[in-house]
């Protein structure tokens, strides 16, 4: 079991202040994988990145995460990063008077290294990574985010994900607010990690394009706080042409309110769909 | 003159009434000795003149051949060019209990002259030092830089681990055209009680760039008035502070718009640890001659901890329409989304808090005169993170990183 290298989610429920928002999302994700999680506005899709990561506010009041047989949950938030997780935001923050550069060499130093011993060698890492995106190695210096396009902003932490060399990504919107150019260039990037270092990812998203390129093995689709419906990349096709509203009756769920629904019981994985252990008590 | 009391408003959240003038007297005169400048000044490189003032007292004052040969005077005001005229030159009658004492019982006089036209190319360093226990020290400098003329001058208090009162003055005048830009490091002992006033005063179309680091004393206060008397003067006032254990670090600003087309801006920082206080108030005032006045001042607090304490008091007296003024001022702990954004990507919670505060001071950093003076602000700043650290690592039980 401890062996088993598998981001493992299961039954998460999790709450908002006063609001529950997440009542019980199932979902594995494999090295080499991408899962592609498609939802309408406000259906809980950065919810649940920011649970992931163990972002303040955020409270968790059932279910478990696993990465490789650790448990997530129990850790610190830089911790869960230490151990494979890496999460691109929606909304990347802007931190001022601290450079990308800096960020990168406090995530990789080691404890008890001194600070700028490896600098050398992350300067290195971060220069190749920015040409592998077209990106200009200038942002590498500037305050991290600060006065950037949303693209820009996106392509940063595009460049993080490659220097760090996380296990497992969990991608929420990467794809928003970049040109086609740009798009191409962090779907290839994000791509090839898969193949080259068997990174698992998790991809929120609302558009195929970025589908097109990474290929997802899996098309999970979150409402109302739960996975309603799960295909292939044909469903994402749909989704984009068609909308929510047809997938989700089909599955059975009503957008919006948390009711009991019928789960697509074959996924291809044995999690346990099509069980719900964690039912909603007001249901 | 009264004593100040807490009741004025100027007073209002200060720690005046707990001093004991009679505690302090001040020195006979000081002689330089061999460990007087304890300070490494090799990282200014080069420096136009340096001047070492003892419990008040000018000790020593030396000026590079080529900075005389240029015109720079740098050494008791009583030998000066026309020194009675720096007596005063911005501050008509001292604006408080202290500026009147400095006056009273001030040895001579320290006075700065740049001539008109006259660029210096290196900094005039002025040590101002106290190590007399018991002592009331009234250190007082004098500056003008002429018309046309430029100068960098740095002003560094320190002290040893005494029991002392400082009151320091700063007098600086900028002629037409000149530019002035003029740093204080304040890294006083623990006990010292420091009530310090800067007035600096700006001709047409001067410029001033002022940067203060406060970081040492039991009570330090600095009062800056920056007097824009001129027709397109312009004035910049920087500063950053740190408190740490019981310190309360005190700031009054004045940005006196008197002249039209004048331009200020200010940018105070601090960050509070311990139970440590800080007060800022600062008053942007605009004449009614001065129009199109454009004036800025921004405060930013970090508290640290949750027994520190911040006031933050920005004022705007504005006499006269047309004009551009905006005043902003926060009190928050560390900013949580920065912190988990940085912690998200893996780095430890401690290591997070450094990087955030080390890049909330940069743009005050960057704002100072000198690379050796933004070296000092970093190098202080990166001290205080240690034992911030070390204090961390003790209260945890170190889990996960392990002290370095
Ligand atoms: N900090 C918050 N406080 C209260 N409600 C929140 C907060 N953040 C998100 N929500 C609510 O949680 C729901 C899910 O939001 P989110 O996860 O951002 O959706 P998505 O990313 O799928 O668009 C929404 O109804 C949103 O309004
Ligand atoms: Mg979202």
């Amino acid at each position: 079991m401890g062996d088993e290298r598998v981001l493992r989610i299961e039954g998460l429920c999790a709450r908002v202040g006063e609001a529950e928002i997440l009542h019980g999302v199932d979902l594995e994700v494999r090295p080499g994988e991408v899962h592609a999680v498609m939802g309408p506005n406000g259906s809980g899709k950065s919810t649940l990145s920011h649970v992931l990561m163990g972002r303040p506010g955020y409270e968790v009041t059932g279910g478990s995460v696993t990465l490789d047989g650790v448990d997530l949950l129990a850790l610190p938030t830089w911790q869960r990063a230490r151990a494979g997780l890496f999460l691109a935001l929606q909304h990347p923050t802007e931190v001022p008077g601290v450079s990308l550069e800096s960020v990168v060499a406090e995530a990789t130093r080691q404890s008890g290294e001194e600070p700028g011993e490896s600098t050398h060698d992350v300067h290195d890492v971060l220069v190749r990574e920015a040409s592998r995106i077209g990106f200009d190695k200038r942002f590498l210096a500037r305050p991290l985010n600060v006065d950037l396009s949303g693209g820009e902003k996106k392509r940063n932490e595009t460049l993080m994900l490659g220097a760090l060399g996380r296990s497992y990504a969990v991608l929420d919107e990467i794809d928003s607010g970049l040109d086609v150019d740009a798009l191409a260039a962090v779907s290839r990037r994000i791509q090839e990690a898969t193949d080259e270092d068997g990174l698992g990812v998790l991809a929120i998203t609302h558009f195929s394009r970025l589908l097109d390129v990474l290929e997802p093995d899996r098309v999970h689709v979150l409402a109302a706080g739960r996975i309603q419906a799960v295909g292939g990349p044909e469903l994402a096709e749909r989704l984009e042409a068609e909308g929510y509203a047809g997938v989700l009756a089909e599955a059975g769920a009503s957008v919006g309110l948390p009711a009991g629904v019928t789960h697509p019981g074959d996924d291809g994985h044995d999690a346990g769909f099509g069980e719900d252990p964690f039912a909603d008590p007001l249901a | 003159m009264a004593r100040p009391d807490t009741d004025e408003e100027v007073w209002r959240y200060s720690r005046i009434g707990e001093l004991d003038l009679d505690r302090y007297a001040p020195l006979k005169r000081q002689r330089a000795t061999q460990t007087v400048v304890q300070r490494d000044l090799s990282a200014f490189g080069e420096m136009s003149a340096v001047v070492v003032i003892r419990n008040g007292w000018i000790v020593e004052a030396t000026a590079s051949s080529d900075a005389v040969d240029a015109g720079l005077y740098a050494g008791p005001v009583g030998d000066a060019p026309d020194g009675e005229s720096l007596l005063g030159a911005a501050v008509d009658v001292p604006v408080d209990l202290f500026g009147h004492l400095n006056r009273a019982f001030g040895p001579e006089p320290l006075a700065v002259v740049v001539p008109d036209g006259v660029r210096l190319g290196a900094p005039v360093v002025v040590v101002v030092l106290t190590d007399g226990d018991g002592a009331a020290v009234f250190p007082r400098v004098l500056v003008r830089v002429g018309a046309d003329a430029s100068a960098d001058v740095v002003e560094l208090h320190t002290s040893t681990k005494v029991d002392a009162l400082v009151a320091p003055v700063l007098e600086a005048t900028v002629g037409r055209d000149g530019h002035l830009r003029h740093a204080l490091v304040q890294e006083l002992g623990p006990r010292v009680w420091q009530l310090g006033h800067q007035a600096f005063q700006v001709e047409k179309s001067g410029r001033l760039e002022a940067f203060a680091a406060g970081l040492g004393g039991d009570y330090a206060r600095t009062r800056t008035d920056c007097r824009l008397v001129g027709r397109g003067a312009d004035g910049r006032l920087a500063a950053a502070y740190y408190g740490e254990d019981d310190q309360t670090l005190d700031f009054r600003t004045f940005q006196d718009h008197a002249a039209p087309d004048t331009t200020s801006t200010l940018l105070f920082k601090g960050a509070l640890d311990g139970e440590s206080r800080s007060v800022y108030t600062g008053l942007i005032r605009v004449r009614p001659e001065a129009v199109r006045t454009v004036a800025h001042q921004t405060n930013r607090n970090v508290k640290l901890s949750s027994d520190a304490w911040a006031e933050s008091v920005p004022n705007l007296e504005i006499e006269t329409d047309d004009v551009v003024c905006s005043h902003a001022s926060t009190v928050s702990p560390v900013d949580e989304d920065q912190r988990f954004f940085l912690e998200s990507r893996g780095v430890p919670t401690v290591a997070a808090e450094r990087l955030l505060l080390e890049g909330f001071f940069e743009d005050v950093a960057a704002a100072s005169p000198h690379p050796a003076v933004a070296a000092m602000l970093r190098d202080a700043l990166a001290d205080r993170l240690d034992r911030r650290d070390a204090l961390a690592d003790g209260a945890s039980g170190s889990a996960g990183e392990g002290a370095a």
